[in-house]
């Protein structure tokens, strides 16, 4: 499971000091799909930042997968972020230099995997996200929903616990979009942990819990109602 | 990992083609002028006999002007303490007679010109040294056909000759022509040996000509010179105002112009011979031949360069403003690096995501700057050979091999020298902008890409 508690994150400047997140605590149990929402800089970036670990908080501790991760060296961060976690960004992020077979392969590349086993976990997760016809295409080549699936199955090639998506959907149609999320459910009734950012109220309401950010705070209010994570199973299974 | 980092580091300069080439070019600019100064450097600065400094010894001592050191005239105070390179030729037959060296050589550079004893091919205006047997034994000179003449050689004196390599091939062909004969001036002489290609740089044994002088094209028996009157070709500097009519009168007059060596095994064999060349001296002096004090000196080869000042502040200057320079090249590449690992701190921000450690990172971009340090390095040399190509065609004698020609080409040493200038250099570039990048915070990146 992923827990938060009393986590405090500054971004200080010469002039101001703007708290991102205050007093923020949360639990995620283990194949939960959360989804975050909250107004624009209300800090639901931030907070998938500091789940990620791919930022360092003041204040709080944070525990991921049992193991205290709030004062931990960059290189167990990394390590960490290589094993546990995976990530999708609203603009994909894929490296443009390399094919999509590569763009999977890389955070395989940072664990010192054989390589005949980067191989079958490459194929296996584009297989996954029906992009393995398109294994030697570049990024440009592809469409922003194609694009997306590769950046997910470049998530969940590692076999990672928890999967942290950054408005997944933002920069597609709602037909892709639609796509991306059923792919998202699909990988996490496999097990996965999903954890995603949204503005979009359609994306929110298909999570099996709805958690809300006002000023860096959780918010008792619930814009958007989530469905119980079995009525969520049942659908995806009759659709 | 090695092999990935190298093969996205190919990929990344295709992705900046312009500014890897700037980066290229910038450390192989500076890497190939450090080459050419080097060169010239170890070319003037080594002491080729530096496995002989404890035994090989230039013999000198003061016999000049009483009112003037010999360097005083030459406007180089700061030698003012020594004795004059070369000696008389009454001294250095003089000194030659004592039996205290394993080894000695007495020399000098007479006019002269070579042709073949059968009228055909042109002659050849050379360099001929009037030496004794033991030079060739002393300096190291490698034998391809035959070998040095005897002692009955230099006493006689015979006519013998040994030809340098060049020579052979200009006079045979390059056959060996050991007991044929060959026109020195105007008498034959027989050869009895062939040096192998030798080029000794800086040319220790005789200076007065320049450090890079050119090798010997032939050798004759010392006594020659006298015998067949041959004026010298080297430096002859006289002090004293005397009359010198004939060549006779110059032999015995105080112009210093020959050069003596002698090898010397051990502590006692120096300091007996030291004894020897000072009782000398001092007879002179009751002959009242000699005014000023006692300065005699067995000169090692390593000394000897530096007091015939065969690396020059010049040089060592030149040296200095090429590693300057190189500074400059890397600084310039300082700020390309930071330049183009920033233009990728997006994609940097996602491997970091991905679970890219700063170790990875740095190591990832250090070896993409290794990849270009290694380009800069082909380029440097091959802009390095180019410059030293340019130093011949500037300072050689085109009609002459030897000398300068000799350091138109890059060796093993430069080759050498270059790869771990351009790794230092490399180093030195790609250290900071590599861990500047790995520590940038990678959420910041990862929006804006």
């Amino acid at each position: 499971m992923l827990r938060m508690q009393n986590i405090s994150k500054i971004y200080r400047t010469d002039l101001i000091e703007t708290h991102a997140l205050r007093d923020f605590s949360l639990d995620v149990n283990g194949g939960e799909f959360v989804a975050v929402t909250g107004p624009s800089g209300s800090g639901k970036t931030t907070f998938l930042n500091v789940a990620g670990l791919l930022e360092a908080f003041e204040k709080g501790a944070y525990v991921l997968d049992d193991e205290d991760v709030s004062r931990l060296s960059d290189d167990a961060r990394s390590r960490l972020r290589n094993e546990k976690l995976g990530f999708i960004f609203q603009s994909f992020n894929l490296i443009p230099d390399l094919d999509i077979y590569d763009n999977v392969d890389v955070p395989l590349r940072y664990r010192r995997m054989k390589a005949s086993d980067r191989h079958t976990r490459i194929t296996s997760a584009l297989e996954i996200v029906g992009l393995a016809s398109r294994m030697k295409h570049m990024p440009s080549q592809l469409s922003g929903g194609q694009q997306q699936r590769a950046a997910i199955a470049r998530a969940i090639a590692g076999d990672p616990k928890f999967l942290l998506a950054d408005e997944p959907t933002g920069n597609l149609d709602s037909l892709m979009a639609r796509q991306v999320l059923d792919l998202l459910e699909q990988i996490n009734e496999m097990g996965t942990t999903v954890i995603m950012v949204t503005h979009d109220p359609e994306l929110a309401r298909r999570a099996h819990r709805n958690v809300h950010i006002v000023d860096g705070q959780l918010s008792d209010l619930k814009p958007f109602e989530s469905r119980p994570a079995a009525m969520a199973a049942d659908q995806t299974a009759t659709a | 990992m090695a092999g990935y980092y190298v093969r996205l580091a190919l990929m990344s300069f295709r992705r900046n083609p312009g500014l890897t080439a700037l980066m290229v070019l910038a450390i192989g600019l500076g890497i190939a002028v450090c080459v050419v100064t080097l060169t010239m450097y170890r070319a003037m600065a080594g002491n080729p006999l530096w496995y002989k400094d404890d035994r090989l010894y230039a013999v000198t001592f003061d016999a000049w002007d009483p009112e003037e050191s010999y360097y005083n005239i030459f406007d180089e105070p700061e030698l003012a303490h020594l004795p004059p390179p070369q000696l008389t030729y009454r001294d250095v037959n003089a000194l030659y007679e004592s039996d205290i060296p394993e080894r000695k050589a007495k020399m000098y550079t007479p006019v002269s010109v070579l042709t073949r004893t059968d009228g055909s091919g042109k002659p050849e205006g050379g360099h001929v040294r009037a030496t004794t047997k033991d030079f060739f034994a002393m300096f190291d000179t490698p034998f391809l056909y035959g070998g040095p003449w005897n002692d009955a050689a230099d006493r006689g004196p015979e006519p013998v000759i040994v030809l340098s390599e060049e020579s052979n091939e200009k006079l045979f062909g390059g056959e060996n022509s050991v007991g044929r004969t060959v026109r020195f001036n105007d008498r034959e002489f027989r050869i009895v040996g062939v040096v192998d290609d030798w080029l000794m740089q800086p040319r220790v044994y005789d200076l007065n000509t320049g450090p890079l002088a050119d090798p010997n094209d032939a050798s004759i028996p010392f006594l020659w010179g006298e015998a067949m009157e041959l004026l010298n070709a080297g430096n002859t500097n006289c002090w004293k105002p005397e009359p010198i009519e004939g060549f006779k009168q110059f032999l015995g007059s105080e112009c210093v112009w020959t050069q003596l060596w002698v090898e010397l095994p051990d502590q006692s064999a120096r300091e007996r011979m030291q004894a020897f060349i000072d009782n000398y001296a001092r007879d002179q002096k009751r002959g009242g031949r000699y005014v000023r004090p006692l300065n005699n000196r067995l000169t090692p080869p390593s000394q000897w360069l530096v007091d015939n000042q065969v690396v020059g502040s010049d040089n060592r200057l030149l040296v200095g403003i090429a590693f300057a320079f190189l500074a400059v090249c890397l600084i310039n590449t300082v700020g390309l690096l930071l330049a183009k690992f920033l233009n990728g701190a997006a994609i940097t921000g996602v491997r970091r995501a991905l679970g890219a450690s700063r170790r990875h990172i740095f190591l990832q971009l250090l070896t993409e700057v290794g990849v270009v340090a290694a380009a800069g390095a082909l380029v440097g040399l091959g802009l390095g050979a180019l410059g030293l190509w340019g130093l011949r065609a500037l300072y050689a004698d085109p009609l002459r091999a030897g000398g300068y020609q000799a350091l138109a080409h890059v060796d093993a040493t430069s080759v050498v020298s270059a790869l771990i200038l351009a790794v230092i250099a490399a180093l030195a570039a790609g250290l900071y902008p590599a861990w500047r990048i790995g520590r940038l915070p990678p959420a910041s990146y990862l929006k804006s890409q």
